[in-house]
């Protein structure tokens, strides 16, 4: 269905946006009305929601016990993972995690890794043995585009809302003390996504949008305007000059959230 | 596991390998090497070494995938268990579904979907032994196997890395590059229409340096180019030969 539906829509949306409109009436780099929740889910050690326009995403962190990687051993685990849960949109559908998902996961998740926001080497217990392993779970609750924007907006609020147990080692056992600690964060990395539709580019797409767009580009911005990831998605392509300028859009809208939210 | 290297980048300027920061490693490209295959090509990239295959167009499996006005190219991007240092399982990684995509969407830009309506065409990349950049190793072998296939194509798909490495911008990462360097970014180009079809990072970069890589990675792509064509052209010159010599006998 989802096909007939953009075919009829397609031309409008792609006129609208060559004279600078959008479907909701936004300019092409506006954001949607943005709201951010922390600690809603109580039982999970840190949580955000994020609403973006009528995109909706929660994402839970649990912190558990673990091993480290071997090539790694002082470091503690930072684990993202994805649901395109069945109720959020009708182009979804229960079971194993799909490429979208697997997708989304690891965009999330590069642009918290490789920007070092979490302070992984305090997350060790015993090194090379036990470490605390930082469990990332984002769900998207309702798709109506820019699952990427939300999702690592919320990944990154809910990471800010994280707190771990305090602990001590008695005897070779690990003690769970009374108390909580902040998760250690060093960085705030903030991901902007820029569709091109026609020869346009707009910020913040749209699930009709998306649906209609030749191709997205993503960029992550740390808290010193350093890129710390990309991920071009879609069929088509940008030429050189159009990711310059998708970096350049990406950069100041990233500042823009940065001020807004005060990370 | 390897040793780490005290320095990735010598006195001279020079890297682990002895190349210039602008130098790719030497490539050897080989077209139609599967004869079961309808078209398929053999590349290595440094010590890369990867095989891909196409199949089709042929009918869709499932059925209800099948399009109505375009073809259905599908794209399995995996990695052979004794490709890397340590035992890789060979059940499909979220890093192999991840790359699957990127690279059927690199080579989507190029294919003229719209020829092969309610049919499928299946683009199998196996790397054999992995070095760095195998994403962009994959690109070129798998865009070479589909030109070898006959599908019409608007342009190939060439593909390069370019990084950042105790801050020099180099050209084509190996491994060890890839792994301690401070940013990886891989490009895939349409060189005769200027058009990017893949663009990630990791790592580190500001914006000014990451203009300069993306620059030196389509230097790279333009290198690699010419080397693409010359394989193509080399499998029909030894094609017709072996059909001279068919009517002389």
């Amino acid at each position: 269905m989802a096909t007939v539906i953009t075919r009829v829509k397609q031309k409008q949306i792609a006129q609208l946006i060559a004279n600078e409109k959008r479907l909701d009436g936004r300019d092409l780099l506006d954001y949607r009305e943005m709201k951010i929740e922390q600690g809603i889910i109580e039982r999970a050690e840190g949580s955000a929601r994020v609403v973006l326009g009528k995109t909706e995403v929660v994402v839970g962190v649990k912190i558990e016990m673990g091993e480290p990687f071997a090539d790694t051993p002082n470091e503690g685990v930072l684990t993202v993972n994805a649901e395109l849960v069945p109720l959020a949109s009708p182009d979804f559908e229960p079971g194993p995690p799909d490429e979208n998902s697997i997708e989304l996961a690891r965009i999330v998740d590069r642009g918290i890794r490789e920007s070092k926001t979490i302070d992984v080497d305090k997350l060790v217990i015993e090194p090379g043995k036990k470490v605390f392993v930082v469990f990332v779970d984002v769900y998207v609750l309702n798709h109506d585009g820019n699952l990427i924007d939300a999702s690592a907006l919320a990944a990154m609020a809910a990471l800010i809302n994280t707190k771990m147990a305090n602990y001590e080692i008695k005897e070779g056992e690990v003690k769970i003390k009374p108390g909580y600690e902040p998760l250690p964060l060093r960085k705030h990395p903030i991901t902007v996504t820029c569709a091109k539709i026609g020869d346009r580019l707009v910020v913040d797409p749209l699930r009709e949008e998306e649906q209609v767009m030749d191709a997205r580009i993503s960029f992550a911005f740390d808290d010193d305007d350093n890129i710390c990831a990309i991920q071009k998605g879609g069929s088509g392509y940008f030429e050189p000059k159009q990711v310059f300028e998708a970096a350049k859009i990406a950069k100041e809208k990233a500042n823009q959230l940065r001020k807004k939210l005060n990370w | 596991m390897n040793e780490k290297p005290e320095k990735l980048i010598d006195k001279k300027g020079l890297r682990l390998d002895g190349r210039k920061p602008d130098e790719l490693r030497t490539i050897k490209f080989e077209v139609g090497v599967i004869t079961n295959a309808d078209g398929s090509a053999y590349v290595e990239q440094g010590k890369n070494k990867i095989l891909a295959g196409v199949y089709g167009p042929r009918e869709v499996h499932p059925k209800h995938l099948a399009l109505q006005d375009r073809t259905v190219l599908k794209c399995r991007y995996h990695m052979a268990p004794f490709s890397v240092q340590e035992r890789k399982s060979p059940a499909p990684s979220r890093r192999e579904v991840e790359l699957s995509k990127v690279i059927r969407e690199s080579l989507e830009p190029a294919v003229f979907m719209e020829y092969y309506p309610r049919t499928m065409i299946d683009v199998f990349v196996e790397v054999l032994q992995a070095d760095g950049g195998t994403r962009c190793a994959s690109i070129n072998a798998a865009a070479l196997a589909l030109a070898d296939s006959g599908i019409p194509m608007r342009d190939l798909v060439v593909a390069c890395a370019a990084g950042k490495v105790e801050d020099t911008v180099v050209l084509d990462l190996m491994d060890t590059e890839d792994k301690m360097g401070s940013a990886d970014v891989p490009v895939a180009l349409m060189p005769n229409l200027n058009a990017i079809t893949l663009l990630q990072m990791d790592g580190i970069l500001s914006l000014e340096e990451f203009e300069s890589a993306v620059n030196l990675a389509l230097e790279g792509c333009k290198q690699i180019y010419p080397m693409q064509k010359e394989a193509l052209k080399t499998k029909y010159v030894s094609v017709k030969e072996e059909n001279k010599e068919e009517v002389e006998e």
